[in-house]
């Protein structure tokens, strides 16, 4: 459990903090009618009687969005209910056309569940429902708020954590083995930026053996690193609160929101102006059910999902943790990973040219960017390795390899030819590189005699140079070594 | 015009055009404007859409529909693409809907020739037609009477023989309770055998849009057309459409009598020409069976606590931000959306969403939508186990014949009440219909009203429930008394 030490009284405080997290679902149309479930296209083009709350209109179920739903809460160890409902939370404003959200209320589709931390802690949830989306307002163009209700009606998923964290990296630890969840199994993007993530906090602080003090809500929150700035701030603000002499500074149950340029929380609105949202079930739609097979076929055919793949590769590959990691927090790379494996035999080879080149290669290209876009299948991955395996290629042509692999789409069988890259195995030719390095190099020579091993590293660099990397590093030393023995 | 069949086999056989039809409608409507029946009628689409209609036949493109050519008046609240779409109310005063609902689209499938739109109590708010928020639409049978509401106009067209046909809504009672005061049928379906989708919606889980006619058989010709599983309407059951049956006789129809309908409030006039017409039904070889129907003695308070609550919500959308008027208010969004809702709710409008408000509100709700929601399944258990001895319920429509314009207006209970022998159905989702059973005089003797028999089936027996009222009619004429024609009654 986390503590925060005051620094004006030293007293101990133990932080409560509980996430509530909506997620577009990835589904091809929206919750209740047809229009299209895409992010960018021009305001109000995706809309029709239903999501833009026409008198008369009635909502269907898009039985997808079910699916996207249920794999979540297969993914996240939840308990289905075999049948929950829709209820209509009402209240007014301008992006919700109908004068209500369609969420669940009492019986939401599934209960239970968590994630586990890197640390072996558990964040456990309270529940997980299904809603649709309000549209947007945007307030900054103008004298007038403008609505868009290309959002309105779009899928979400709210999960909510049950308040069991206790610190801002929790947090982010949090989110971020979620997003890999729901990214995994093709439930939702999950980016923040396009604000199919986004994540309300409810915070407060306590002393130790208390009870739950006042809680206030966080919202606002683009990006998981300011959620983590906010709960820092969050927290030390309540704290200074609470040790206020004068009571009426103390905290109060309400909305703050997290002001990014500032990096400080400030009132939205109190809890005197909560609303009554009087719920009641939707009458437009009928019971959700469930069937026992339905949620098997899910489970079924659920992916590996990160934890369990992260193990297996430190497990079964020998990885380092951080590959291990890297790898599979995506299952796109994951899948390439094991893909390249499986043709190249090597896993630790294959780990490193997909974390170090592969996946910069990858991020230059901007944060949208696929691996596949990149135009080197595993499979061609997995021959340029094998290729160096087999002395064929050094590692550091097999760099400029693949950047021509990247840039032309050619196999690099092909680009070792092209390039002139075959390493030169040739004791001829070696030795006049090696003769060449160690002219001038009387220092380096007289270091390498005292058994100053180190320098030997760039009069090979020196070989490699010159060779433009195709001379065999191993030979050159062994080459050069030998020259430094019989120098003088 | 009065026989949706004999019209549309009259222009079959070429004796008159679908555009003699209109036109003649037209004019009838514009005969009778001083029933308010229509709200503002744009005549160059039905024209037009007459003139296409004689173009394919013409043509004899295809099969003519089952409701070739036949005038369909439209309640304000199903929306007809284009079609100026008002619910008889302020609020959404010049709204066209961009789209059509799933049974006016049926009936354009079959031919008919719709005509928007008939006055209507506002958001079908009301058992008279006075809420409306344009003006109150008149009983053909006495003008100083109200034709009974919510579908007032479509209740009257038909009634004064504008139309053979018109659509209503039937939430507690909308159609029925209006098409016993102004002498004609009219047929509630089984909820969920008719698409909701196009409806503006008041109390979702009872709304049905209804059919209105002269003749039972000529509202199942209307049923039939616009019945039917919609995957647009996912409470709309996935049934086929009512199919016309038909039954030799009465002869062993079980008829079940509740005594609660036959209590005090019931008018002695209507008693007497109810029993008269069950005294019929038995001579025809039906057979009496006393039932009780326990708790429909709250049905008045569930109907009122279930129908507020949604409509609370259901109305939400009328802010002013997409669609029909605005008023600007002081300038905020809550200020505008104050100002919209204030200016554009008519007083019954706004009681019933204080009302579904209160009951939906957090530390009310159980006590009150809960318990409507648990006394509603009582209602609906009454009815079941009463189908048991009996093939079909037989009372009145409403307690009393029309009533004065203004009688009422004052005293909203006294409103409320005249749904009291309609709403037990609708709580229960069943089928009902309402057909005429003769004539009352009124208590100054002024004028003759109608009274109506309402009959009402187990879940999905419409077919059954409409075959046995056919039967009726085929042996009775109480269905061909007409009104008395405009110019006596004005006396000019
Ligand atoms: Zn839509």
């Amino acid at each position: 459990m986390t503590r925060v030490i005051s620094k004006q009284s030293g007293q101990t405080w133990f932080p409560v903090i509980g996430l509530e997290v909506h997620c577009q679902l990835r589904t091809r149309t929206k919750l209740f009618c047809g229009c299209a479930n895409e992010f960018g296209a021009e305001p109000n083009t995706q809309v029709c009687p239903v999501c833009s709350g026409q008198p008369g209109a009635l909502p269907v179920m898009n039985s997808r969005a079910l699916e996207l739903a249920l794999r979540a809460a297969v993914a996240l160890d939840c308990d289905v209910a075999p049948w929950s409902k829709f209820d209509r939370k009402n209240y007014f404003y301008c992006d919700l056309p109908k004068g209500y959200q369609i969420s669940q209320f009492d019986r939401p589709y599934c209960t239970g569940g968590g994630i586990e931390l890197a640390s072996g802690k558990r964040i456990a949830l309270t529940r997980i429902h299904l809603e649709d989306d309000a549209g947007k307002a945007i307030h900054d163009r103008g004298p007038d708020t403008l609505v868009d209700l290309n959002r309105a009606g779009i899928p979400l998923i709210e999960s909510v954590t049950e308040p069991d964290l206790t610190n801002a990296d929790e947090a982010f630890e949090y989110l971020t083995r979620l997003k890999e969840i729901f990214q995994y199994i093709g439930a939702s993007d999950c980016d923040m930026e396009k604000g199919s993530l986004r994540c309300d906090v409810n915070i407060s602080v306590r002393l130790e053996g208390e009870e739950l003090r006042t809680k206030v809500e966080l919202k606002n929150l683009n990006s998981f690193r300011n959620v983590k700035a906010a709960i820092d701030y969050e927290i030390q603000r309540q704290i200074e609160a609470w040790e206020n002499p004068d009571e009426t500074a103390h905290p109060v149950q309400e909305t703050r929101l997290y002001d990014t340029n500032r990096g400080v929380t400030r009132t939205m609105r109190a809890k005197e102006d909560a609303h009554d949202y009087r719920y009641f079930p939707d009458p437009d739609l009928p019971e959700l059910h469930v069937s026992a097979e339905q949620l098997e076929r899910i489970r079924r055919e659920l992916p590996e999902l990160p934890a369990a793949r992260r193990a297996r590769y430190a497990e079964q590959f020998e990885l380092s943790e951080y590959d291990a990691s890297v790898l599979a927090s995506e299952r796109e790379v994951a899948d390439y990973f094991e893909l390249a494996v499986r043709g190249s035999g090597r896993a630790k080879e294959t780990a490193n040219w997909i974390t170090n080149e592969l996946l910069s290669a990858r991020n230059e290209r901007g944060p949208e960017t696929k691996l596949e876009e990149l135009g080197v299948s595993a499979e061609a991955l997995a021959e340029m390795i094998e290729l160096i395996a087999a002395g064929t290629l050094s590692k550091s042509a097999g760099r400029k390899v693949l950047a021509a692999m990247i840039e032309t789409g050619k196999r690099a069988g092909v680009l070792v030819v092209e390039l002139g890259l075959e390493q030169v195995q040739d004791t001829g030719q070696l030795e006049e590189w090696c003769r060449a390095a160690l002219v001038g190099q009387d220092k380096a020579i007289a270091d390498i005699r005292d058994g100053q091993q180190k320098a030997i590293g760039a009069l090979i660099g020196q070989v490699m140079k010159a060779s433009a990397g195709k001379a065999d590093p191993a030979k050159a030393r062994e080459i050069l070594l030998r020259f430094v023995q019989e120098h003088g | 015009m009065r026989d949706a069949h004999g019209l549309r086999q009259s222009i079959l056989a070429g004796e008159r055009t679908v555009l003699d039809v209109a036109r003649a409608t037209l004019a009838s409507i514009d005969e009778r404007a001083d029933l308010n029946a229509f709200l503002p009628v744009e005549a160059e689409p039905i024209l037009e859409r007459a003139r296409e209609l004689d173009e394919s036949l013409a043509r004899g493109a295809a099969e003519p529909g089952a409701l070739f050519g036949v005038p369909v008046a439209l309640k304000a609240n199903l929306a007809y693409e284009g079609r100026e779409l008002t619910c008889g109310s302020r609020i959404l005063s010049g709204y066209r809907p961009p789209y059509t609902s799933t049974v006016v689209q049926r009936l354009l499938d079959a031919g008919a020739l719709p005509i928007a739109t008939t006055n209507m109590d506002e958001f079908a708010m009301g058992s008279s037609g006075e809420n409306s928020a344009f003006a109150p639409t008149l009983n053909p049978w006495a003008r100083d009477y109200t034709p009974g509401g919510s579908s007032s106009g479509s209740a009257a067209s038909v009634s004064a023989g504008i139309v053979p046909l018109a659509l209503g809504s039937d939430t507690g009672g909308s159609v029925r309770q209006p098409a016993a005061l102004c002498g004609v049928t009219g047929f509630k379906p089984t909820f969920g055998r008719v698409s909701r989708y196009g409806l503006v919606a008041f109390g979702s889980s009872l709304d049905q849009v209804s059919p209105f006619a002269n003749s039972v058989r000529d509202a199942e010709l209307i049923a039939n057309c616009i019945s039917g599983a919609d995957p647009m309407d996912s409470t709309c059951l996935e049934h086929a459409p009512i199919q016309p049956v038909e039954r030799a006789n009465l002869k062993g129809l079980r008829i079940g009598l509740p005594a609660e309908a036959f209590g005090d409030g019931l008018d002695a006039s209507v008693r007497q020409k109810v029993e008269a017409a069950i005294e019929a039904l038995c001579e025809l070889g039906a057979e009496r069976v006393p039932i009780s129907l326990p708790h429909s003695e709250h049905a008045v308070a569930t109907y009122y606590v279930v129908a507020t609550a949604e409509a609370s919500s259901n109305l939400a959308r009328f802010d002013g931000v997409r669609f029909g008027a605005r008023q600007e208010g002081d300038g905020s969004l809550a200020g505008m959306m104050g100002a919209t809702r204030a200016d554009g709710f008519g007083d019954e409008v706004k009681r019933r969403i204080l009302l579904g408000t209160h009951v939906l509100s957090s530390g009310y709700y159980e006590a009150w939508y809960g318990r409507a929601q648990r006394v509603r399944r009582l209602i609906h258990d009454d009815y079941r186990r009463a189908f048991e001895s009996c093939d079909v319920v037989i009372c009145p429509t409403s307690p009393t014949p029309a009533f004065r314009l203004g009688e009422r207006k004052a005293d909203p209970v006294a409103m409320y009440l005249s749904d009291v022998l309609t709403v037990p159905a609708s709580l229960a989702g069943l089928p009902a219909l309402s057909i005429p059973c003769g004539t009352v005089s009124s208590d100054s003797g002024d004028a003759n009203l109608p009274v109506g028999l309402q009959w009402i089936g187990p879940a999905l027996g419409d077919e059954s429930l409409l075959a046995a009222a056919k039967a009726f009619q085929s042996n009775t004429d109480f269905h061909l008394a007409t009104p008395p024609l405009r110019r006596e009654q004005a006396g000019a």
